[in-house]
């Protein structure tokens, strides 16, 4: 019996990739380790090795196949002393390499989770992944204004981590995308100088998780150097890069820092969910006077969503409402709002008619359009995902608490990752983190249906 | 106690630095080498790094004992030159000594003083381009003197008075002056460091001629944003001077505590491949020379130069420290390298360029003037008079535009109070 050979997942959060290119061929024989096909990710080119020996039954997947999910059977392998299949082999032709298989006939692939919202502008529109978006708002503001440039930890020559500085370095050479040393600390400082120099630098973190040990000079430099130099200096930077949990990445490498900067004043902190919201506000912050933590998210970096065609800006300090509705109100930010997306299209099938508000910005917050929307659904949940204490979510509650009292018909709830650091274990990760069952079940529960 | 299956092994011993003398101990400089003025050698300013490696364990001087400037690093400053660097420094002692006594009679809260290394920023600030950017730390109010900001306003600075640029919003001394090429001072130690470097770099990259020079004490080259600043500075070739002004003492730590018993502090440039010159830094013309060589350095785009400035606190930390508390009181008079002003003093003296009755007259006149300005900033207010910053300012400045949340914030507030007063005085300020 043939064994099945299937995409593999190269990187904790690879949902699918391209089979660049078949080492061997059909007949061939291979050993454990054997290097039997390169594939691409959305970070890097892989070598996908043989596991057991066997000889080379059927390519199911052509090489040059974009957009192969994990888990598809992209091959078969025929073990020792199954004889009759590698005769049989030469006989089966192989997929023809000019017609690439798309869709491979054992898993129909199940389209990446982007909910549907509500589109907040017309016109002509492109399809990019949030972390193209982001790279075309950073190169548009560098092709406009020669003081922007990008420094980090890889994201000259390596593309950056993640590939958000993608094709940066090629066209703006090597003194406006800058490798630096690895030392969050340092370039934190290096470019609080350089914006104090004149310069509009773009600063990304690996993750927020390293941005840590840079606190002292976002919060205590850059956050202040208007108001302690009593209005005469600016710091215009902006601090980018993936922030909150990823996959199976651990609990250093998973947290949530919005609540941490989003309490400090002279901060603008932005946190989008959809690629035009991301280049939007990429954009915008770049723009800005002011420092800009801009927190973006690995697992929604490959999500693709519709972004208006030519120049776009969102302004800062605006909510955005994905979705209306008339029976409750869902306020989140970030991957927070696919989840709440989704649980809203849930909970339509249940009659209820959730109403989305995507808060877009952190700090400052749009205060207006969270008790705007309270004052209609008189019902209010957050989803968020982070830790509960003294999170965004808090702050939410704190303003329905204070200005939104008399709309209420029902206590606030909030909906958070569990309160302890982020276990690696796929089942206990899942655990802990927000769910879209969760929401529905606190809408259930404020809409007093449970 | 001891681990029984390791008993053969001699225990280990915990090393704990001790400064040489404590108070009521004789001063002990002993282990301080002084090198005579003019021995040590003046390479090019475009030299390699690893070619003057033993520059970081000399010591520069150019004033000798009998007061004469000798040796390839003297400057040859024209004595007009000379009689403002040793001005500024007595413009400068006198201002400290008159802001020293306005916090011992409660007109401010907090007050730090630059007795004994008036040399430090006074001369560097005549060696450096007016245009060049400087990222101080709280001990070079000397550049501000040097560059000729009005005292009055340092003062309103200090106060806190209603003339206070800063609107009464930093802590005194953290003096912030774009206009004079001085860098809001922080109170957190060294991150005016990278920030200094990062500054540099973006000067280099507009292809403009300015470089940055960054100020800190010896006890703060133990944090980590001194060793991230030289490895950007040495990774970029940064137009930056690094100056590590070695006073002995930081607070009650003395400089074994940051490292010193092992090694100097100029010696810290040699792992990262950068200049590193050690300085007398109670000698003027030397610091001059220093500065000059770094400045050079830097502009030619040969990179960044480690200056340690080897000089001695002559008074406490701030005026909430008391050093008699940690330290012999004999140690400043005892002090190997002498002081800064007298020793200018002296050699401007020796070659005829000044006697003592002129510098009596110029002691006057700077302690009249300094008396003067703290007149018309005492016009300002004081801290004793209360508050002198409108209310509302407060909520300026934390944004380039006031978000809604806090003109809310601000509206309110002046709602209450002109509810409190109607006559619309706002009540006490």
């Amino acid at each position: 019996m043939a064994t099945e050979l299937k995409m593999p997942a190269l990187s904790p959060t690879m949902e699918e990739g391209t089979l660049a290119k078949w080492l061997v061929k059909p007949g061939d024989t291979v050993r454990s380790g054997d290097i039997l096909a390169e594939i691409e990710t959305d970070k890097a080119t892989m070598e996908f090795e043989a596991v057991d020996e066997g000889t080379v039954g059927e390519i199911l997947v052509a090489e040059g196949s974009d957009n192969v999910k994990v888990g598809t059977v992209i091959a078969t392998i025929i073990g020792d002393g199954e004889s009759a299949a590698p005769k049989a082999a030469p006989a089966a032709p192989p997929v023809a390499a000019a017609e690439p298989v798309k869709a491979p006939p054992v898993a129909a692939p199940a389209p990446v989770l982007t909910p549907a919202a509500t589109s907040d502008f017309d016109g002509e529109t492109v399809r990019l992944t949030v972390r193209e978006a982001l790279r075309d708002g950073m190169a548009e503001e560098m092709r406009a204004d020669p003081r922007v440039f990008v420094m980090g930890e890889e994201v000259a020559e390596y593309q950056g981590a993640y590939k958000v500085t993608q094709g940066l370095l090629e066209e703006f050479g090597a003194k406006r995308v800058i490798d630096t040393p690895i030392t969050e600390y340092g370039f934190a400082g290096i470019g609080t100088g350089a914006a104090m120099g004149g310069l509009r630098p773009i600063v990304e973190f690996m993750t927020f998780n390293f941005a840590m040990q840079a606190i002292d000079h976002i919060i205590n430099s850059a956050a202040k150097t208007n108001y302690m130099s009593g209005g005469q200096m600016r710091c215009p930077i902006v601090f980018r890069g993936p922030n909150g949990a990823a996959s199976r990445v651990g609990a250093q490498h998973s947290q949530n820092y919005a609540p941490w900067y989003a309490s400090v004043p002279g901060l603008v902190v932005i946190a989008p969910y959809d690629a035009a919201d991301a280049k939007g506000l990429m954009k915008a912050a770049i723009r800005s006077e002011d420092p800009v933590v801009f927190l973006e998210n690995e697992l929604v970096y490959g999500r693709s969503f519709d972004v208006p065609a030519g120049e776009h800006i969102v302004p800062i300090g605006k909510a955005r409402t994905m979705r209306p509705g008339k029976d409750v109100t869902i306020v989140s930010y970030s991957i927070g709002v696919g989840v709440a997306l989704e649980a809203a299209e849930q909970l339509a099938g249940e009659g209820i008619d959730a109403e989305v508000i995507d808060l877009r910005t952190l700090r400052p917050l749009d205060k207006g359009a969270i008790l705007e929307s309270l004052s209609r659904t008189n019902r209010l949940v957050i989803a968020e995902e982070g830790w509960p204490t003294c999170s965004i979510a808090s702050e939410i509650m704190a303003i329905a608490m204070e200005d939104g009292f008399d709309y209420l018909d029902a206590p606030v709830a909030r909906v958070t990752n569990v309160d302890v650091p982020l276990p690696y274990a796929n089942n206990l990760e899942k655990l802990a983190l927000i769910t879209t069952a969760g929401v529905v079940e606190a809408v259930r529960k404020v809409c007093y249906r449970a | 106690m001891n681990d029984s299956r390791r008993s053969n092994r001699p225990p280990l011993s915990l090393h704990i630095p001790e400064p040489p003398a404590r108070p009521g101990e004789e001063a002990d400089f002993s282990d301080i080498q002084v090198l005579p003025a003019g021995v040590t050698p003046r390479p090019d300013s475009s030299a390699e790094p690893h070619s003057m490696r033993d520059l970081a364990f000399g010591l520069v001087r150019v004033l000798d004992d009998d007061g004469q400037a000798v040796g390839p690093w003297n400057p040859r400053l024209s004595a007009d030159a000379m009689r403002a660097i040793l001005r500024n420094m007595a413009l400068t002692r006198a201002f400290d000594d008159r802001m020293f006594r306005a916090q011992r009679q409660g007109k401010t809260s907090f007050y730090m003083k630059c007795t004994g290394e008036e040399a430090v920023a006074v001369a560097q600030a005549h060696a450096l381009d007016r245009e060049d950017m400087c990222f101080p730390s709280y001990r070079q109010q000397g550049i501000l003197i040097a560059r000729g900001h009005p005292l009055v306003g340092m003062m309103n600075q200090i106060y806190s008075n209603k003339g206070d640029a800063l609107k009464g919003r930093q802590l005194p001394i953290m003096y912030s002056s774009p206009e004079y090429g001085f860098f809001t001072v922080s109170g957190n130690l060294t991150t005016q460091l990278p920030q200094a470097v990062g500054w540099a770099m973006a000067s280099a990259s507009k292809g403009d001629s300015r470089i940055a020079a960054a100020w800190c004490g010896e006890g703060s080259t133990a944090e980590g944003d001194f060793h991230a600043a030289m490895t950007f500075a040495t990774v970029y070739r940064a137009p930056v001077i690094f100056n590590v002004v070695n006073n002995q003492w930081a607070i009650s730590s003395f400089a074994g505590f940051a490292g010193g018993e092992a090694t100097t502090f100029a010696a810290r440039a040699i792992g990262y491949g950068i200049a590193g010159l050690r300085v007398d830094g109670n000698d003027a013309l030397a610091v001059y020379a220093a500065t000059a060589w770094a400045a050079e350095r830097a502009r030619t785009n040969n990179g960044p130069t480690l200056i340690e400035h080897f000089t001695y606190r002559a008074e406490g930390h701030s005026t909430s420290d008391d050093p008699s508390a940690y330290r012999s009181a004999e140690e400043r008079v005892k002090w190997p390298l002498g002081d800064p002003i007298v020793r200018l003093k002296a050699h401007l003296v020796a070659i005829g360029e000044w006697d003592d009755a002129r510098h009596a007259a110029m002691d006057l006149e700077v302690a009249e003037s300094v008396k003067a300005a703290q007149k018309e900033a005492e016009k300002n207010g004081i801290l004793g008079h209360g508050m002198h910053q409108p209310f509302e300012t407060m909520f300026e400045d934390v944004f380039e535009e006031m978000p809604p949340h806090l003109k809310e914030q601000q509206a309110q507030m002046l709602a209450e109070r002109m509810r409190k007063w109607p006559d619309g005085s706002q009540g006490p300020r």
